[in-house]
């Protein structure tokens, strides 16, 4: 009978310990970090040997194995945040908060890269750096609420309790970017629609469609490598404050 | 009188009789439509085309600036904790400061818009839509306010933060308010202002409500 009063641990409640979290993951660390540059290595190459020049654009389009994967990431990002975010206000999972933190610069950087070579693209082929154009607008306005979302994290003191709090505001803005996308298509004019992931099938060739993917997943594989490294930092940062407070306390660390 | 209505009242009373807020909301709105003219050369016909995106920047601006009594004054002197422990749900508490916020910060800026439309060379059609764009617009801007505002409460300097937080998410109020003043098919953009007004105002009490719960912890 006493099995019945212990606490029952599964896998997800050891993971809530940040403690455990790292020592469980940080074994996924090196086989990520080698998984993602075999795969950097493979979708380069590709990239710039084994694929072919577009007949119109030449090499630039090459650009695009760089562009649609931080672009995809772009989103993908925040859509981890709000997963994030969820496992905080529903769960109040102590690494949700980590996980929502650790992403927030990621996805800033990923959205700012994703703009970047989108402007070194659309000079050559489009003629201008940038254009208000919909795709373009809601990617920026994007990265503003990336960037909100990192200064709001540095304004808070108490960082427990910010998590919360930005979990709520984090929410609210997934809501909305379909409404900010949705509004500004309106004025859509330059930017191409959906081109690989669409019902009748990509409307690419199989030569321009693989070093895509590979790279497609090279990115995926650095933003979760990135992620997992960054949630540990957090965990030792908020460790070394712990300490510290507890030190400037007088208490023994 | 409900709890809700007694809300309402003290809401109202105390913006009201705390001094000259409304009036310097409302100055503020008129200078910053005052100043564009001079940045951008007095010409009537290009002020006439781009007075109606003046006019919402000055508003958007002027309502970001009465932001911050929506709640700190309530959280420093500690009124948000008791109205937490009050019977009336906190989301409720957070519509009815939303609904008295709008009432002593957007309505004085309608108020004031012939100003701006004299000033800006506006004609009497736009004009007309102006108004209407503003009433149907200034709603899910207060809302969008409202969720920032709480979420910075508890920050010392939240109010540097705030509007940081709030322009990204207010950008399609000012595409559909501007568009359904200028734009041909501006019927459409009209509903679809009132649209997010009303989604706005649905939403933001009860993520207001929860940031400050999470906040006062």
């Amino acid at each position: 009978m006493t099995a019945d009063t212990e606490p029952k641990l599964n896998w997800w409640n050891r993971l809530a310990n940040p403690g455990q979290f790292v020592a469980w993951t940080t074994p996924l660390l090196w086989p990520l970090t080698i998984l993602t540059a075999v795969l950097f290595v493979l979708g380069l190459w590709f990239a710039f040997f084994n694929s072919p020049a577009d007949y119109q654009m030449g090499d630039t389009v090459r650009i695009m194995y760089v562009h649609v994967p931080n672009a995809w990431l772009s989103q993908f990002v925040y859509a981890t945040m709000s997963v994030s975010a969820l496992g905080t206000l529903v769960w109040r999972h102590p690494m949700a908060d980590v996980s929502m933190k650790a992403a927030a610069p990621l996805g800033a950087l990923f959205t700012a890269l994703a703009l970047f070579t989108g402007a070194l693209w659309g000079r050559p082929t489009w003629g201008t750096f940038w254009e208000w154009d919909g795709r373009m607008t809601s990617t920026l306005v994007l990265l503003l609420i990336y960037l909100g979302l990192v200064a709001l994290w540095r304004a808070f003191d108490d960082q427990l309790r910010a998590a919360r709090i930005i979990a709520v505001f984090t929410l609210v803005g997934a809501i909305n970017i379909p409404i900010i996308k949705f509004s500004v298509d309106w004025w859509s004019t330059l930017h191409q629609p959906a081109s690989v992931f669409r019902p009748d099938g990509p409307r690419m060739p199989g030569s321009i469609l693989v070093p895509l993917f590979v790279m497609f997943f090279a990115f995926t594989f650095l933003f979760l490598t990135l992620h997992l490294k960054a949630m540990h930092t957090e965990v030792k940062r908020r460790r070394v404050m712990t300490l510290k407070r507890r030190l400037a306390q007088g208490g023994s660390a | 009188m409900s709890a809700f209505a007694a809300m309402l009242r003290r809401e109202l009373r105390l913006s009201l009789r705390g001094g000259g807020d409304v009036l310097t909301l409302v100055l503020f709105f008129i200078i910053v439509g005052a100043i564009v003219p001079f940045a951008v050369g007095p010409d009537r016909t290009l002020l006439a085309a781009i007075a109606p995106g003046i006019v919402w920047i000055a508003a958007f601006l002027a309502m970001l600036l009465g932001l911050e009594r929506l709640f700190r004054p309530d959280h420093e002197d500690g009124a948000l904790v008791l109205l937490r422990q009050a019977e009336l749900p906190l989301s409720a508490i957070v519509a009815a400061k939303l609904i008295v916020h709008w009432l002593v910060s957007a309505v004085p800026l309608l108020l004031a818009t012939p100003v701006l439309a004299v000033l800006l060379a506006m004609d009497l059609d736009s004009f007309g839509r102006t108004m209407i764009s503003l009433a149907l617009g200034t709603p899910a801007l207060a809302a969008f306010g409202a969720i920032g505002a709480a979420v910075t409460v508890s920050i010392r300097r939240g109010g540097l933060i705030a509007p940081i937080l709030i322009a990204p998410l207010s950008i399609p109020v000012l595409i559909f308010g501007v568009g359904s003043i200028t734009s041909p098919q501006s019927s459409a953009a009209t509903l679809f202002l009132a649209a997010l007004s009303l989604m706005a105002l649905a939403l933001a009490p009860f993520a207001a409500a929860l940031a400050i719960s999470s906040a006062e912890d």
